[in-house]
């Protein structure tokens, strides 16, 4: 198992790395998400299962909801472009 | 330019360094707090650990926590109030997806009640159950599902404030024969706990939902836009 273990790191330090230089955000959101589901992963190696449930239901789940609504909402922003319009994606 | 990223480069290192330091350096726990635990564990009402600190032996702790969660979503309530009104109509229309809903929604229900009643002697809890809980709201309003009741502000307030509120009270009421706050009784600390726990999960999974659902409505469709009072360039 300890081979496990090293690539948990391993992989955990580069989504992490990955998350953060991300030009795209969309990337970065994507990112920060599978470093929550790796993370909650650690955790239950570290034998914290009550944790690992947690980082995967919150820190990966709803707050990478949150943070994929938030990305919808900063490239519309509310009431703009109205009068420029037909650049609808 | 250079001697900034170099800067930066020592400093990163540097905090490196010293946490690392930090954690090889660190002193030798004074008291043996897995054991207290341990022996404390008969009278916490409870069978597994994480949840007999969490809720019994530390629970001043949790309480505190709540009402910071209660905290943001008042703010985020406050925010929203200044943003300008209009109807709910975000999700996708898609069949598909409501027919998955159909059959997801009574599992992730079960799971969410599971891990409430799991919390007693196993992994699982009221944060837990709450955030499963939330997502359940969160997708569906993804899908469109109608979540029109939350506009109520009073049952919404009512809901978010419930778990506290049920905190405080108990810890108030078993103050009664003269123990401290939140000391509860050995012979009812399983049910109070429980009770607790239960209340807890209705309003964080509200709170979270909440903090989802309360960002300001941005225009899916242009036309949409432009009968609420866009600015005008």
């Amino acid at each position: 198992m300890p081979w496990l273990d090293l690539f948990l790191g391993f992989t955990l330090c580069v989504t992490a790395g990955l998350a953060l230089i991300a030009r795209d955000m969309f990337r970065a959101v994507i990112m920060f998400i599978v470093f929550g589901l790796l993370m909650a992963v650690a955790w239950v190696r570290l034998q914290a299962p009550d944790i690992a449930l947690a980082e995967a239901a919150i820190g990966a789940g709803l707050t990478g909801v949150l943070l994929l609504d938030t990305l919808g909402y900063l490239r519309r922003p509310f009431g703009s472009r109205v009068d420029n319009q037909d650049d609808r994606s | 330019m250079i001697v900034r990223v170099v800067m930066a480069g020592l400093l990163s290192l540097g905090v490196t360094v010293a946490l690392g330091w930090a954690v090889l350096d660190r002193p030798a726990p004074v008291e043996n707090l897995p054991d207290r635990v341990a022996s404390a564990m008969p009278e916490s009402g409870v069978e597994h650990p994480v949840t007999a600190v969490l809720l019994n032996f530390r629970s001043y702790d949790t309480l505190l926590e709540i009402a910071v969660l209660l905290l943001a979503v008042v703010v985020a309530l406050a925010l929203r109030e200044a943003q300008p009104d209009r109807p709910e109509q975000m999700g996708l229309d898609n069949p598909l997806l409501r027919a998955v809903m159909a059959w997801l929604l009574p599992l992730i229900l079960v799971v969410a009640g599971f891990l409430l009643w799991a919390g007693s002697y196993q992994p699982g809890g009221a944060f837990q159950a709450g955030s499963v809980l939330a997502a359940a709201g969160v997708l569906l309003r993804l899908a469109g599902g109608n979540l029109g009741w939350l506009d109520n502000a009073a049952l919404l307030r009512a809901g978010l404030a419930l778990g506290l509120l049920t905190f405080i009270g108990i810890g108030m009421v078993v103050m009664l024969p003269g123990v401290p706050f939140l000391t509860y009784p050995d012979a009812h600390a399983g049910t109070l706990i429980l009770v607790i726990e239960l209340t807890l999960t209705l309003s964080i999974g509200l709170t979270l939902l909440s903090l989802f659902r309360l960002n300001p409505p941005y225009a899916d469709d242009p036309a949409d836009a432009r009968t609420q009072g866009a600015p005008k360039p």
